[in-house]
């Protein structure tokens, strides 16, 4: 069942600019521009892009904050712009930069002001609160105001409080953002629990890739609000146009090794590194190097994810 | 699915949520509020002594002269006390809704957009304090005194009368306060324009229609319904003439000014987030 469907959806914002004293320009800048895609019912989606590239204008649409300009949207069965209210108690959704719960009182007043707000029903209420509280070690927390929690502590609360109404689907705005690895290794776990576990749908954007390869099986780049890439994470080094590399050490320094299907591309001493395209096998190119060179050593390094997607990034042209 | 309660709901419904969510979001700054009960306690006070200031003033005009613009003062005091209590009421149940603008700049209202609730009654509630209490508190103070000092035969109609401007004087300027920060959806630095028509509206209610330029009588009559606040009902109550001479029918208009207020504000509240959220230009 495909909980969220965008088909061709854009969003302009008018920019007035000062122009010379007093002209005034109004310039039209898309946002998001045409972008088309289908999120299942289970899936949890990593949602990627440089600053500025759509992510936050794509997440108000899907929140209903924002209207779009043009295309097509639906969220859980809702047209979000029509029915905010309606499509509210269907989402839950998590600012990484701004929190939802009320900074001077304790955190479990504001999941009290949820339960009434969200209407949600006493035993589910209960139920749902046990379990994150469970999940999220909250407990001794509960009473304390909200601006004397951790920033990792204040995350989690805002988790527990955007789940509290069971909702289908649960976006994430860089949720682990300015949290230390333990904090961000316990938030991971807990969403992994949530998409797999309970089966709630998971759409996040973030800046820190290892959010994407622990949780998500599919990832969507954007780039000037355009879909570049949609795919699995491995999918990710073919588009991006990835190297792997092959770190050789030989008996002692020799001119830069010439073998058919790799580049050297640095050498130090007896060091030498050689790249080559990550889609073809190494088993070839370590063999020429064998048989011409004196070897003693060898490794593979897998391209890292920033890189491929930096340069994905930069691929897009700008305007 | 069954299981979302309430999403077809009728008119009557919705305004009932929407007032709930009032409450329910008022109830939590009011908690929040007494967590800091030291300060709660000092601005609730101080609030009383400012407030009463005001009506000082008058009293000491009146050292000098029996009548200002042909109003004693018992007359005065119904004026003061009718504006400062719709003003003060209204500032009390709405009136965080003109710091708009700082909401739209720290991002707080896409939060306020994200719940299912009216934005409109979350903005409004937003650090709702009973410490506000204060200026309708004295309000009726001085009116409950007015009232008996002043020469007046208290008929059914005058009665009937008092208590309908009060409500429809508490609406008008909800409306107004509501209108006003409508205008920061487009224009963030809007909010002194807005202090200027309650709070300075509300100063000028003070003093009676006669000491005034025609043109500024007529100017909140027709343009922004001030007059419908108490200077237009009070002519009847107290039996004076109508500087502008308008039909008496205007001295029993004040209910129907409030529910046109509400109207507009309502359209304007509605135009601004639909501008917001980027529907429509």
């Amino acid at each position: 069942m495909a909980l969220i469907e965008l088909e061709d959806v854009a969003r302009t914002f008018t920019i007035r600019a000062k122009v010379g004293r007093l002209r005034r320009e109004r310039r039209e800048v898309r946002a998001v521009d045409g972008l088309s895609f289908t999120v299942q019912a289970g899936e949890c989606v990593g949602y990627i892009g440089p600053n500025g590239a759509g992510k936050s204008t794509t997440i108000k649409m899907l929140t209903g904050i924002l209207v779009p300009s043009a295309g097509r949207l639906r969220v859980a069965g809702v047209d979000p712009a029509r029915e905010r209210t309606r499509l509210a108690r269907r989402i839950g959704v998590v600012f990484g930069q701004r929190t939802t719960l009320w900074w001077d009182l304790p955190l479990r007043d504001s999941y009290e002001l949820a339960r009434r707000i969200y209407r949600i029903p006493d035993a589910r209420y209960r139920a749902n609160l046990d379990r994150c509280v469970e999940l999220l070690e909250l407990g001794p927390l509960l009473d304390t105001p909200v601006r004397q929690l951790s920033l990792g502590q204040r995350m989690r609360g805002d988790l527990a409080a955007a789940l509290l109404h069971d909702p289908q689907v649960l976006y994430l705005d860089e949720p682990t953002i300015g949290l230390d690895v333990v904090s961000k290794v316990r938030v991971r776990e807990f969403l992994r629990e949530i998409n797999t576990g309970a089966g709630t749908t998971v759409l996040l954007t973030t800046h820190d890739l290892t959010d994407i390869e622990q949780l998500c099986g599919r990832v969507m780049v954007i780039d000037h609000g355009r879909m570049v890439y949609d795919g699995g994470l491995d999918g990710l080094h073919a588009t991006g146009q990835s190297e792997r590399t092959l770190v050789v050490d030989l008996a002692g320094p020799s001119a830069p090794i010439e073998v058919p299907g790799a580049r050297v591309v640095k050498v130090d001493g007896a060091r030498q590194w050689l790249a080559f395209p990550a889609e073809d096998s190494a088993a070839p190119i370590v063999a020429a190097v064998a048989a011409g060179y004196p070897l003693l050593d060898l490794s593979v390094r897998e391209p890292a994810i920033e890189d491929v997607i930096a340069r994905m990034y930069a691929k897009v042209p700008i305007g | 699915m069954a299981e979302y309660l309430g999403e077809r709901e009728s008119g009557v419904e919705r305004l009932r949520w929407a007032v709930r969510s009032w409450q329910l979001t008022a109830a939590m700054w009011t908690r929040a509020a007494m967590a800091y009960r030291a300060s709660f306690a000092l601005m609730l006070v101080a609030n009383v002594l400012i407030t009463s200031l005001d009506f000082v003033v008058v009293v000491l005009m009146f050292q000098h002269t029996d009548r200002l613009g042909g109003w004693t003062l018992p007359e005065l005091g119904l004026l003061y006390g009718t504006s400062a209590f719709a003003l003060g009421t209204a500032d009390l149940l709405v009136g965080s809704v003109d710091s708009l603008g700082e909401r739209i700049r720290a991002g707080t209202l896409d939060v306020m957009l994200i719940r299912p609730a009216p934005a409109l009654s979350q903005v409004c509630a937003e650090r709702f304090s009973l410490r506000r209490l204060g200026r309708p508190a004295q309000a009726t103070a001085v009116l409950a005194w007015s009232v008996s000092a002043v020469r007046v035969d208290w008929t059914w109609d005058r009665v009937l009368l008092l208590a309908a401007l009060l409500v429809s004087g508490t609406v008008i300027f909800s409306a107004l306060f509501i209108g006003g920060a409508t205008l920061q959806f487009w224009w963030g630095e809007a909010k002194e324009l807005q202090n200027s028509f309650t709070y300075g509206g509300a100063t000028l209610l003070h003093y009676p229609p006669t000491v005034f330029a025609k043109e500024l009588v007529a100017g909140v009559t027709f343009g922004l319904p001030l007059a419908f606040v108490n200077w237009l009902p009070l002519l009847h109550i107290l039996g004076k003439p109508d500087p502008l001479g308008l039909p008496a029918a205007f001295q029993f208009a004040s209910p129907l000014a409030a529910a046109g207020s509400v109207l507009v504000a309502g359209v304007a509240w509605r135009a601004g987030l639909r501008a917001y959220r980027g529907a429509g230009n």
